[in-house]
């Protein structure tokens, strides 16, 4: 094979479009267990059930953007439910059951799927205007991609002004320092984190809908996205935001360039860089000490 | 006064004898149990993912950590020894040491790297390990059979000096399978009875206290999982020998979804609590895949009420019932 530079440019673009997408999932994990300490276990279903929605939404109006507003707004909304009464009844009684819930809750999501649309999978095109590819000196690159990667770069930028900027921002971020001070100065705390639940799920989601024209969509979809999902945060360390960010685009990145080289180690590379990673620095790269004790 | 005392506390101290003679019962009620039950192909598959479940159970809910990576070893132990057997004629005997030995082997290693976490991050560690292991299984097609599975382990008959044991008869091969079965049984009620199974019982209910008192919190860890590796290799090769196949399934995240529903289902650290959950998972199975294909929605569902109401299983509230 032929190795020439534009190639591996386009391959570390492939892989940061990738990336783009396990950012959001990460993001929404870790922020749900930044502030809940919920490990989600089905949040590889939400991404499964908005790649779902989107299907519907887009048989419905056959419109890409009503999907892209509809779907995280559906999931988001399937998240508030899931905290407000599955998850909240399960505070204070040990880390492990809210996990152990939405592992029950995913078989659910994933039958109920089955049950609606069937098991074969369904087939989502990438949308017209985003079709093609586009010379940047390097070479073609796809549009669609290119979109990931600005799309997702505004809603990160987005949640960072959300997170640093809005006093309910203030809030969350307090939150996620102490939940029990937050309390005693009378604040809602219950509304803070129901509010999280939301907007995570509502970013598997939405993840979910752009993965579509990429990977296609079946129930079974989001099982291994669970998994590179902790990849993704073991290696980012948990609830720090920053660390799924950068821990994502790594991801992404390592898959691209090992598909380039080695294809059929692509699937154990994330776990490779992830054993490395657990062995330097057990709490991951961007880690807080103690936050799991 | 005292007579009075007596009679309240009879039923307990009753029970309290069977309680001390807990690997006798749990032998007796394995014994007795194809006897009541029609299906003998059904008991064995009971008797064998009880194992793999009181295994479980050791990190689950004696050590209390949260492991999503017990397929590894049931399914190292499961193909190691499936694949002596079918492709290179080893005794079977010696196929079962060698699924026991891998699964342990495994669980040290994946140990190595998880045990330093703490906490909920153990659970996603071992998931990702074990995933691991998965594709490892799934690309060595040449020795595993990849996606079509491992076929042809065939163990028709085994002669132990005179006495020859045919195991294509179910009920036959249950018993066998019960030897290994009560032999694990006892080994591990003694593990759960020393001194260490008391430093992993600390372990469960304060880890810094327990690290706080002296004890070496990351080898006592390490060496439970390891233990547990052990009894889940050994459910294994077992299964594999019961089922004459091996596939892929057995090391997916399902399968260890699928242990700790078991184990929870039945009641988390206690002794008997993994038979009665493996018992009333497959028996379910079993009857409701007859009549509907929505078994796994059924499953979550159920799983999610044991959650929410029931958190200590079956078998614990049995327990906690005949203790009030």
């Amino acid at each position: 094979m032929e190795l020439s530079f534009s190639l591996l440019v386009q391959q570390l673009f492939i892989g940061l479009a990738l990336g783009s997408i396990y950012v959001l999932i990460g993001v929404g994990l870790s922020l749900i267990f930044g502030l809940l300490t919920v490990v989600n276990f089905a949040h590889g279903a939400f991404y499964m059930v908005g790649a779902y929605v989107a299907v519907y939404i887009f048989e419905k109006t056959g419109n890409f953007w009503a999907c892209l507003v509809l779907v995280p707004l559906a999931v988001g909304a399937l998240g508030l439910a899931t905290e407000r009464w599955l998850v909240r009844p399960l505070y204070g009684r040990g880390l492990d059951y809210p996990l152990l819930l939405t592992f029950g809750l995913a078989y659910v999501l994933v039958d109920s799927v089955r049950m609606i649309f069937g098991v074969q999978g369904e087939h989502f095109s990438t949308p017209e205007l985003l079709q093609g590819t586009v010379d940047m000196g390097f070479g073609p690159f796809p549009i669609y991609r290119i979109f990931l990667v600005g799309l997702c770069a505004t809603l990160l930028l987005a949640l960072w002004l959300f997170i640093e900027k809005t006093r309910l921002g203030l809030i969350v971020r307090a939150g996620s320092r102490d939940p029990l001070v937050l309390k005693v100065l009378g604040i809602d705390v219950d509304r803070v984190w129901l509010l999280i639940f939301g907007i995570g799920t509502a970013l598997a989601g939405l993840a979910g809908l752009l993965a579509a024209p990429l990977r296609g969509v079946n129930p079974e979809m989001g099982g291994p996205v669970l998994i590179e999902a902790f990849v993704i945060t073991v290696i980012g360390g948990m609830g720090s935001l920053v660390g799924a960010i950068v821990a994502g685009l790594l991801v992404g990145v390592v898959v691209a360039m090992t598909t380039l080289f080695q294809p059929e180690l692509a699937e154990l590379s994330i776990f490779a860089l992830m054993a490395l990673v657990l062995i330097v620095r057990p709490n991951g790269l961007f880690g807080r000490e103690g936050l799991m004790s | 006064m005292s007579t009075i005392a007596t009679d309240e506390h009879a039923p307990t101290l009753k029970f309290e004898s069977v309680e001390r003679h807990r690997v006798l019962a749990t032998i007796l009620a394995l014994a007795v149990f194809p006897l009541l039950m029609p299906f003998h192909a059904l008991a064995t598959n009971i008797l064998l993912f009880g194992l793999f479940a009181a295994g479980y159970n050791l990190t689950f809910g004696y050590t209390g950590k949260l492991s999503f990576g017990h397929a590894a070893f049931y399914g190292t132990g499961a193909y190691a020894c499936g694949i002596l057997i079918s492709q290179y004629g080893v005794h079977w005997s010696l196929a079962i040491a060698a699924g026991v030995t891998l699964g342990g082997l495994t669980a040290f290693v994946m140990g190595l790297l998880a045990i330093r976490t703490r906490g909920i991050y153990f659970a996603m560690v071992t998931l990702a390990l074990a995933q691991c292991v998965y594709f490892i299984g799934f690309h060595a097609t040449s020795l595993t059979g990849g996606d079509n599975g491992l076929r042809g382990v065939n163990v028709p008959a085994i002669s132990i000096g005179p006495i020859s044991i045919d195991l294509l008869q179910p009920f036959t091969r249950y018993y066998f399978m019960l030897t290994f079965v009560a032999f694990a049984v006892w080994l591990l009620s003694r593990i759960l009875n020393s001194p260490f199974g008391a430093v992993l019982e600390a372990i469960r209910e304060n880890e810094q206290r327990a690290r706080a008192s002296g004890f070496n919190i990351e080898r006592a860890k390490l060496l439970s999982f390891v233990l547990s590796g052990l009894f889940c290799g050994l459910a294994g090769a077992l299964t594999a020998i019961n089922l004459s196949t091996v596939g892929i399934d057995i090391i997916s995240y399902h399968t260890s979804g699928q242990v700790m529903m078991v184990t929870l289902l039945g009641g988390m650290g206690t002794f008997f609590g993994p038979f009665v959950g493996a018992g009333t998972f497959l028996a379910m199975e079993h009857v409701v895949t007859a009549f509907t294909e929505r078994w796994q929605l059924i499953v979550g569902l159920m799983f999610m009420g044991l959650v929410l109401f029931f958190p200590k299983g079956i078998w614990g509230t049995i327990l906690e019932w005949v203790k009030k």
